[in-house]
């Protein structure tokens, strides 16, 4: 049966090779980032110091999933900052809370 | 996939319409203002969460002598040390860095799907969708477990004090397990923000399966290959990244910290 095919001819193009490669390296840093983390939560007592670590490297696994994973670090400057700048409302709403977390403390609610 | 800026034709003026000012389609610059709201989201949840936790009395005495009690928040990793199978022994966080590796491979995966897609290579494409949904189905797995776990208990109960107001007495009440009415691991709050922050993000993550399936779906039915681009892949791509980098910062501040 002649059945007329509507699919379009299509040209594949080769595999990046230095693409895939680097899509693997970026995989890998955060792999072993993880690793790390885990290293540190059973190593460094709790503290301020292991919080500011563990803080640090999230936001360094954050940086590459954003920048590579999601392409934004070769978007447009306009793109990428306008994503960016709104960040900075999390930031104030995080330090706020906390310090309205430690006054809270000062009272104990449990028994209420 | 153009990467001008505000190219117009000689002639017009970029007011006309017709140009992309953000270098993106449309499409794409949508789902990134979806994802920054997300964001706050998300955010909102985390951040009351470290808004509560630190409003409550932390464990002070050694870490060897933890046991959980409602008058304390608890340290996670002794909350979280079951590994299906190995019931009774002792792996904190194990199982839920099991379920970090899992979703970061499938954030991988998604890209390299992406990456097919600029090639127009649809096997491809079909290929490393296949294993995406692969991964996601297997995290949400992973977290139906774990919620039964939670909910379930350790078997050994946390006795707490209630005041009962018939009777005017305080009664020792056996508490096994968590709910959103009880918690044998710490404060009621810790058993509420685990199934809201966790069941939020998995939420995202089974809505991520959903699309990914679509989208595989379009895929062997030739939609993109008519159509001429894989740019839908693009933009789940972009979801679906978005629900692994959420799970960086649960990872973090509820598991780790």
């Amino acid at each position: 049966m002649a059945h007329h095919s509507h699919e379009p001819e299509v040209v594949v193009l080769p595999p990046d090779k230095a693409k895939i490669a680097h899509l693997w390296k970026v995989a890998l840093i955060l792999g072993i980032i993880t690793a790390v983390e885990f290293v540190v939560a059973f190593t460094l007592a709790h503290g301020v110091m292991k919080t500011f670590i563990f803080v640090v490297m999230t936001i360094v696994k954050a940086g590459y999933i954003v920048g590579e994973f999601m392409h934004l670090r070769y978007e447009t400057k306009v793109l990428f900052w306008s994503i960016l700048i709104p960040i900075i409302f999390i930031v104030w709403m995080l330090v706020a809370f906390l310090y309205e977390g430690f006054q809270l403390s000062n009272i104990n609610f449990l028994h209420f | 996939m153009s990467h001008s800026t505000t190219t117009t034709v000689p002639g017009r003026s970029v007011w006309d319409g017709g140009v992309s000012p953000m270098g993106v389609s449309y499409g794409k610059l949508m789902m990134w203002f979806f994802l920054l709201s997300d964001a706050f989201t998300f955010s909102g949840l985390l951040i009351t969460y470290g808004l509560i936790r630190s409003s409550h009395p932390a464990f002070t005495g050694a870490h060897e002598a933890f046991v959980f009690s409602t008058e304390y928040w608890p340290v996670p990793e002794k909350v979280f040390e079951a590994v299906p199978f190995l019931h009774g022994v002792s792996l904190p966080l194990v199982f839920v860095g099991f379920m970090t590796f899992v979703l970061i491979m499938s954030s991988v995966t998604m890209v390299l799907a992406v990456e097919a897609g600029h090639r127009m290579d649809r096997k491809a494409v079909e290929k490393w969708m296949l294993w995406t949904i692969l991964g996601g189905i297997t995290f949400l797995s992973c977290q139906a477990w774990e919620w039964t776990h939670f909910i379930v208990g350790t078997g050994t109960p946390t006795i707490k004090n209630v005041f009962n107001t018939s009777t005017g007495v305080w009664d020792q009440v056996k508490i096994f397990g968590a709910n959103l009415h009880m918690n044998q691991y710490g404060p009621q709050d810790f058993a509420d923000f685990f199934f809201f922050i966790t069941g939020f993000h998995g939420f995202h993550v089974f809505s991520g399966v959903l699309l990914n399936f679509l989208i595989y779906y379009n895929t062997v039915t030739g939609v993109y290959n008519r159509r001429g681009s894989y740019e839908m892949v693009e933009k789940v791509g972009l979801y679906w990244h978005f629900v692994d980098l959420v799970w960086v910062f649960v990872f973090t501040f509820f598991y780790l910290v």
